[in-house]
């Protein structure tokens, strides 16, 4: 056979081209004249010029590329029960997991939903291949994750928290962080929900911290599954970029819609910095018991992957369309992670309250201090005794960590990001129709008061999103016994008794805690203690607030 | 003494390492299976997507404008006592989606290679070309707005289980679009003078085809999201869509030196029966909704006078196409008989009327009417 013939050479057909192949797809809409389609989802941007696919991709060479994806990844999920994974795979990575694999699907089929949106919205169809396939993507994304879950389950020593997945969803004080974050996909205003929120900020910023770095960490603690599923969900990812992208040019096109950008730009840069950072940065510096001083800590991943790849190459290069970026909220956002300590104090908030989780969170160690330290000079001063009050409080009988005298202030929570203001010095509070709110910070402020309102800088946005719900977990449970609240929201184990969460990873049931060793706490909502004040009461309870605290030793 | 300073850490993280509380809880226990015992699928599915009733304590947290929750009851007429109750018949989720689309297409691309490599397309004969191009062609939209449809009623189900249903069910037409429009240009290259472009333009402006863009485009139209999966599912695809795909090119082609156009549909087919039991399954439950079922027979009654109505228009204006084939192998009216009793077949799994007339004898066999747009490929 002459060099370079092969059988497939021989047998082939000419086919038409990829370009052709898209153009014709594209053909395949056209204008109704018999009745005209509503538009089902509100959005106070115009919209004229038809989105180009940038991938040219059609859906007979996506199925089969998808389907050797999941054989790849379902081939070593067996392989790694055949390696026998689990005897050496690290429990305090794996807790963690039982945080985040319980939120991340809802998300995940949040963005599938919005492809309806996206979908209805372009004009033209030459993207709806695009739409179609990020669709589909994402029931890949939520169900391969269910999956995953499933099988840590199946598989960990410690499935209690797996087992309540779902409905721990619905209940826990940070899965709700995680939900708003999943609920921006798809409510509100479409194109700031499905356009600029989800993919040209969560999808091309942010996942490269959630499905990169996090992927990494999981290795380093001997839990080859989560990089498998999903480094494989990240290569989805440059699609929904591609589409995000082509979706943000159309929507440049039309000055009119450059104030509303520049709002839900800022608006959905820094609500995912607050949300994802917060999540992600904990698991990745406090999941681990990797302590290689070589690698990567969290702020200097948020630097590459953020600063470096997202601000600089995609971000600021949008101010030449005439989109004004706020670069100040950038600064801040990576000062928060390297001077103003947020994942370590959003780690101490976790743990302050660990008996409301449904996964176990451990002490850190000396080994833990050490590495810290090194990353993040001056931490052991900070955060080095409410960790060996943390230990020291871990055995049942003790006071919860959260009611002991350790000086610890336990936060207020953030109107807009429902993460809990922990940075004290940027502490917000204003009123909005009458009433008094907290924020973690003037954007998050900005954010509830400017942003998620029916006008914006005197342009009417009826098409936006309005923050609605019962917010804020502690009010839900405001005058509530611990043990009572744990038994409400049902993280308890089979034995009725015994908590699921733990603030250890001690296996031996004389180390669990159980709803005895909680009784006689009572959860206080701190806004509403804020709200029943004085105005001078109120004046000094901020000011006292964003001074901070001290942890004694106990 | 600490817990961090004892060792009682397992020295294996694996399940069975250490007994205690909790450690045989090894099945997600907030869902009650349909079954004996939690299918994968439910595992997957069930719950993902919540709502107050299960499980949020905050409740939605962000809403529209005009304070329209993140999923809502209201975005469609009929009610139901338990949303959750549902299970999709065809149980797909992520892995048995690929898995299937997957196989589907590579079963195309089989047939359409070896069809091509035998020269088949030049062999088809010169009218069933015509009908290729112009007709074949022109049912490739209403594939595609079906699919584009279901695309946009994804987003309102009130569960996890309804919304994926009818996702897949967009991803199965839209590939069928799209599988009809790739074939065409490959086996259209394979045959002097096939005009890739006839088939939208017949589409668009060919009286044949006018009905049935008429009924897709007020299937597109609908606002209430069930009543699209509705009219799709139980009314345009047995009065239409399996009409010209079984009834007429499965049945009339290989009469005509065509093999591989009857596998290509074939798989729509296949789709079809896939997607129906799951519509069956939805809107039986909702009819025998205790509470609700009689209100929902009524909607779904009025939504069949609807689309019906708008189908059997499109599907008698179909009538000529069976007379275009040099050989004929298949009659209008034999094909309308099944759709009809297939649609009432349907009617009768779910509780509602679906018998609709017979065709009137004047019109069988009936000649057929001249194509409007030039059949240029068959001169």
């Amino acid at each position: 056979m002459p060099d370079g013939l092969t059988l497939n050479k021989i047998t082939s057909q000419k086919g038409i081209g990829i370009s052709e192949a898209a153009r014709r797809v594209a053909d395949l809409g056209w204008t109704p004249s018999y009745v005209k389609e509503a538009m089902a989802f509100p959005t106070d941007y115009k919209i004229s010029k038809a989105p180009r696919d940038p991938m040219k991709q059609v859906l007979r060479s996506y199925f089969p590329m998808q389907e050797e994806k999941d054989n790849r990844v379902y081939g070593a999920l067996d392989a790694a029960l055949r390696g026998d994974m689990f005897r050496n795979v690290e429990p305090r990575w794996i807790e963690w997991m039982k945080l985040f694999l319980a939120i991340i699907p809802f998300p995940e089929i949040s963005a599938a939903r919005s492809m309806a949106t996206l979908g209805q919205l372009a004009p033209g169809d030459d993207l709806r291949t695009g739409f179609t396939m990020q669709m589909i993507d994402e029931f890949r994304h939520s169900t391969i994750q269910m999956n995953l879950k499933k099988w840590y389950m199946e598989n960990y020593i410690d499935p209690a928290g797996f087992d309540i997945t779902e409905k721990a969803f619905g209940k826990c004080y940070a899965t709700t962080i995680g939900r708003q974050f999943g609920e921006a996909f798809l409510t509100g205003d479409a194109i700031t929900a499905s356009n600029i929120y989800l993919q040209v900020v969560a999808e091309t910023a942010f996942t490269n911290t959630l499905f990169v770095a996090m992927p990494s960490e999981a290795a380093r603690n001997g839990d080859y599954a989560l990089p498998t599923v999903f480094l494989s969900v990240q290569s989805d990812e440059s699609r929904h970029i591609g589409n995000g992208h082509s979706m943000l040019m159309s929507v440049l096109k039309e000055p009119d819609n450059h104030l509303l950008l520049e709002r839900d730009i800022r608006y959905s840069f820094w609500q995912n910095h607050m949300i994802v950072d917060a999540a992600i940065g904990t698991i990745i510096e406090y999941g681990t018991k990797n302590r290689d001083k070589n690698k990567e800590s969290y702020a200097e991943l948020w630097h590459r992957w953020i600063f470096e790849d997202y601000y600089r190459t995609y971000m600021l290069p949008l101010e030449k369309y005439g989109i004004k970026i706020h670069h100040d909220d950038v600064h801040e956002a990576f000062d928060s992670i390297v001077k103003k300590n947020y994942v370590h104090k959003i780690a101490q908030f976790f743990s302050a309250g660990w008996w409301a989780n449904f996964w176990r969170i451990e002490a850190m160690t000396e080994r833990d201090f050490e590495w810290f330290e090194s990353k993040y000079p001056g931490w052991y001063d900070e955060f080095g005794i409410w960790w060996e009050n943390y230990a020291k409080l871990s055995k049942p009988g003790s006071v919860p960590i959260t009611f002991a005298d350790t000086g610890y202030v336990y936060p207020h929570r953030c109107w807009s990001s429902l993460v809990p203001c922990v940075i004290r010095e940027d502490f917000q509070v204003d009123e909005v129709n009458g009433e008094l709110f907290t924020y973690a910070s003037e954007v998050d402020r900005w954010t509830h008061k400017e942003a998620f309102a029916g006008e914006y800088q005197g342009r009417p946005t009826p098409a936006m999103g309005r923050f609605s719900g019962r917010r804020q977990w502690e009010e839900v449970y405001d005058g509530w016994d611990l043990a009572d609240a744990i038994q409400d929201m049902g993280f308890v184990r089979p034995d009725g008794k015994t908590l699921v969460a733990q603030p250890h990873l001690s296996f031996e049931e004389k180390d669990m805690w159980t709803l005895d060793h909680v009784r006689g706490h009572t959860i206080r909502s701190p806004l509403l203690a804020l709200r029943e004040m004085t105005p001078q009461q109120r004046q000094a309870h901020v000011e006292e607030y964003r001074k901070g605290f001290t942890i004694r030793r106990v | 003494m600490t817990m961090q300073e004892a060792d009682t850490t397992a020295a294996s993280a694996a399940a069975g390492a250490k007994v205690f509380p909790g450690s045989d809880s090894r099945r997600y226990n907030y869902f009650e299976p349909k079954g004996r015992k939690a299918t994968h699928y439910e595992d997957v599915t069930v719950d993902v997507q919540p709502d107050p009733e299960r499980y949020l304590l905050q409740n939605w947290i962000i809403s529209f404008g005009d304070g329209t929750p993140t999923y809502s009851k209201d975005w469609t007429a009929l009610k139901c006592t338990d949303w959750h109750g549902f299970r999709a018949p065809d149980q797909e989720w992520e892995r048995t989606h690929y898995q299937r689309q997957s196989t589907i297409v590579g079963m195309i691309q089989n047939v359409v290679e070896n069809a091509r490599r035998a020269g088949a397309p030049q062999r088809f004969d010169k009218a069933w070309v015509a009908v290729l191009q112009n007709h074949v062609g022109a049912f490739k939209h209403a594939e595609y707005g079906l699919g584009t449809a279901l695309m946009r009623a994804q987003r309102y189900g009130y569960t996890q289980m309804v919304n994926n249903a009818i996702l897949t069910n967009a991803s199965y037409k839209l590939r069928f679009a799209q599988d009809l429009t790739l074939y065409l240009a490959e086996v259209g290259s394979d045959i002097g003078g096939f005009d890739l472009d006839a088939g939208k333009a017949h589409w668009l402006d060919d009286p044949i085809w006018q009905p049935c863009r008429e009924a897709v485009e007020h299937i597109r139209a609908a606002t209430d999201f069930l009543e699209q999966y509705f009219a799709v599912n139980l009314v345009f695809e047995p009065l239409v869509g399996e009409l010209f795909r079984s009834g007429f090119v499965m049945q009339v082609a290989a009469a005509q030196n065509d093999f591989s156009t009857p596998s290509v549909i074939s798989a729509a087919e296949a789709d079809y029966e896939r997607n129906l039991a799951n519509a069956v399954e939805l809107f039986a439950l909702l009819l025998h909704d205790a509470a609700h079922g009689q209100d929902n027979r009524t909607m779904l009654q009025s939504w069949f006078t609807h689309h019906a109505g708008l189908a059997v228009k499109a599907a008698l204006q179909l009538q000529p196409l069976w007379s275009l084939p040099r050989v004929k192998a298949a009659s209008f009216a034999d094909a309308f008989e099944r759709a009809r009793n297939r649609v009432a077949a349907i009617g009768r799994e779910i509780g509602i009327d679906a018998d609709l007339p017979a065709l009137p004898p004047v019109e069988v066999g009936q000649p057929a009417a001249p194509a409007a747009v030039s059949d240029a490929a068959a001169e």
